[in-house]
């Protein structure tokens, strides 16, 4: 069992309305990998996370979790079985202390078993994240940076073995990023396989083992990251001529 | 917070020796302490703990106070008759739960509001069970009218000690926090792993089971039952009123709230009965513009300032 690959999504298919925002997308991540999921705003990508921890159900086809099948599961479901994700907007629980907030985590989805437990595994995350003195402080008070930073805690809590971020590094300014890149790397360096969603060059190439890119909802390229950002289809569908240029030396490097 | 147990301690002594020193006016009163603090206290668990604005309360006194009537008119000695008013309301609201504990908000609140209303409908309506419009008479307890007060004011304060045991469990408990994540979001609780569908039908089914317990003590007590005093929506508004004037989501909240209002009503408007409609509508307005958290939160408020205020000094990086 532990030789299949972590995630296997078979003919995914989502519809809203009229608009289908995933088509026929299948794919595997293998443990420890680190995928970045990228594509143009509306691409599909946050849908195809709903539909993998159970925000949504999809329309077709099949998801795979360590080989059992997680099609039709409940977001509960997912985080108790360690799919944990960040969400594009973040989501705390407001009036709740930053401590509350991630011990939330390790006592539902995590394997704490009591209350002082779960604060004892939230206080490590929280110091790994580096918020120990906003521990106390509810988290609405926290600034948009520190905010990302919590969901990082929170969803870390949860002892995940498959992590999905969403746009975490989106609206940080370039010292943020460095703190945030460097924290994606000690999560990928615990064992955790990470889908990495992001529209930041800089971060998907920095960080990826592979790369996989959404486009009206269909994956018209999954490979190693200088394969993909040099097919032209990726080009034309989300890079552009002057991005791949650029960042054709950076894959290399 | 000790002053506060300390308090609570005091006022319990004074209930519970009433029988001792007070009349039946005093007894009565203090049964009514007693019936108002468990169904508070059970409201809070849904209503507060989870933020889920029920105002379903009547239809589980209603319930549990014609199943009660029901099983003793059928000769089922009163406690055996209280014991299976609170099993049916418990299977009745884990299937009511589940329908709708779907709705969220404005919803659930109306759609909790309607179940009062079919609640009395189907009381009234099936009159060869209930006796209808023309009530339902349960048998007296014997013994004569001061015990029947002292026993009655004791089953009520079972209750809402009960009630307030429960209170304090789910408060420290893993089900309490699961319910304040669902208060606070339900999307967001259930994303880290709280089956949140299972915890809203548990805090829906507690807060029943009080208000079905209190319904089958009621029952008895007054000897007599109508659809109209059964289901009343004044009962429905009263509950979530006494639990936010208190101070909503905490276990010492709901008492404190039944406390005040109940002082109130006795000195204040027990003359004009037929305000209390208007009375309760203006104290809900003022509840939610003036004093969201309570009484209790008056207190809280000098305590939590400069905590919040050091949180926020602290510079951001
Ligand atoms: N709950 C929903 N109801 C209706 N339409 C939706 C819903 N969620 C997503 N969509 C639609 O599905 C398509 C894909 O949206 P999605 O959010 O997955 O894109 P995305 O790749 O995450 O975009 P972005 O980069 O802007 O975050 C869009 O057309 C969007 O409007
Ligand atoms: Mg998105």
């Amino acid at each position: 069992m532990s030789k299949a690959p972590l995630l296997r999504v078979s003919g995914l298919e989502k519809s809203f309305g009229g608009v289908r925002a995933v088509r026929q997308v299948s794919f595997e991540v293998g443990r420890g990998e680190i995928v970045g999921l990228i594509g143009p705003n509306g691409a599909g990508k946050t849908t195809l996370v709903n539909l993998i921890t159970g925000v949504v159900r999809p329309d077709g086809g099949r998801i795979l979790f360590d080989g059992a099948d997680v099609t039709t599961q409940r977001p509960f479901q997912a985080a108790r079985r360690g799919l944990a994700r960040t969400f594009q907007i973040v989501q705390p629980f407001p009036q709740m202390t930053v401590l509350e907030n991630v011990a939330a985590g390790a006592l539902f989805a995590g394997k704490a078993t009591s209350r002082r437990e779960a604060e004892r595994v939230a206080a490590e995350q929280i110091a790994f994240v580096g918020l120990q003195p906003f521990a106390d402080a509810p988290a609405v008070s926290l600034t948009l940076p520190n905010r990302k930073r919590l969901e990082f805690a929170k969803s870390l809590a949860m002892g995940p073995r498959l992590l999905m971020l969403d746009e975490v590094n989106a609206g940080l300014n370039s010292a943020e990023l460095d703190n945030a890149l460097d924290l994606i790397r000690r999560i990928a360096a615990r064992g955790i396989t990470i889908i990495l969603i992001e529209h930041l060059m800089k971060v998907v190439l920095g960080l990826s083992t592979r790369i996989m890119v959404l486009h009206h909802g269909e994956l018209i390229r999954a490979g190693a990251p200088r394969d993909v950002i040099a097919d032209p289809r990726v080009v034309e569908a989300y890079l552009g001529q002057k991005f791949a240029k650029r960042y054709g030396r950076l894959a290399d490097a | 917070m000790r002053t506060r147990y300390v308090l609570l301690a005091v006022g319990v002594a004074v209930l519970v020796l009433l029988p001792a020193y007070g009349g039946n006016y005093l007894v009565r009163f203090g049964t009514f302490l007693c019936m108002y603090a468990a169904l508070a206290l059970g409201w809070n668990v849904i209503g507060g703990v989870t933020g889920y604005p029920s105002f379903a309360t009547a239809a589980f006194f209603g319930a549990g106070a014609y199943a009660g009537a029901l099983l003793q008119v059928a000769h089922t000695p009163m406690p055996l008759a209280w014991a299976g008013a609170v099993v049916f309301v418990a299977a009745a609201s884990a299937v009511v739960g589940i329908m709708i504990l779907r709705l969220r908000g404005h919803y659930f609140a109306v759609g909790s509001i309607a179940l009062v209303e079919v609640a009395r409908l189907v009381a009234s309506s099936w009159s060869d069970l209930t006796g209808g419009g023309m009530g339902l008479n349960v048998p007296i307890l014997p013994g004569g009218p001061e015990y029947a007060g002292m026993v009655f004011l004791y089953s009520m304060f079972a209750v809402a000690a009960a009630a307030f045991a429960a209170g304090l469990w789910i408060e420290h408990g893993k089900l309490g926090f699961a319910l304040r994540c669902i208060q606070q979001n339900e999307d967001a609780a259930d994303m880290v792993g709280v089956n949140t569908t299972a915890c809203k039908i548990a805090a829906f089914v507690l807060s029943a089971v009080f208000a079905g317990a209190t319904g089958a003590v009621y029952a008895s007590w007054t000897a007599y039952l109508d659809p109209s005093d059964a289901f009343s929506i004044l009962l429905t508004l009263k509950v979530p009123v006494m639990a936010m004037l208190g101070g909503a989501g905490t276990v010492l909240g709901p008492i404190v709230g039944v406390v005040v209002f109940q002082a109130m009503e006795e000195l204040l408007w027990s003359n004009f009965l037929e305000m209390h409609h208007a009375i309760l509508g203006l104290m809900i307005v003022g509840l939610i513009f003036f004093l969201p958290g309570g009484l209790l939160s008056l207190g809280a408020h000098r305590r939590r300032a400069p905590a919040r205020a050091t949180s926020r000094e602290v510079p951001a990086e």
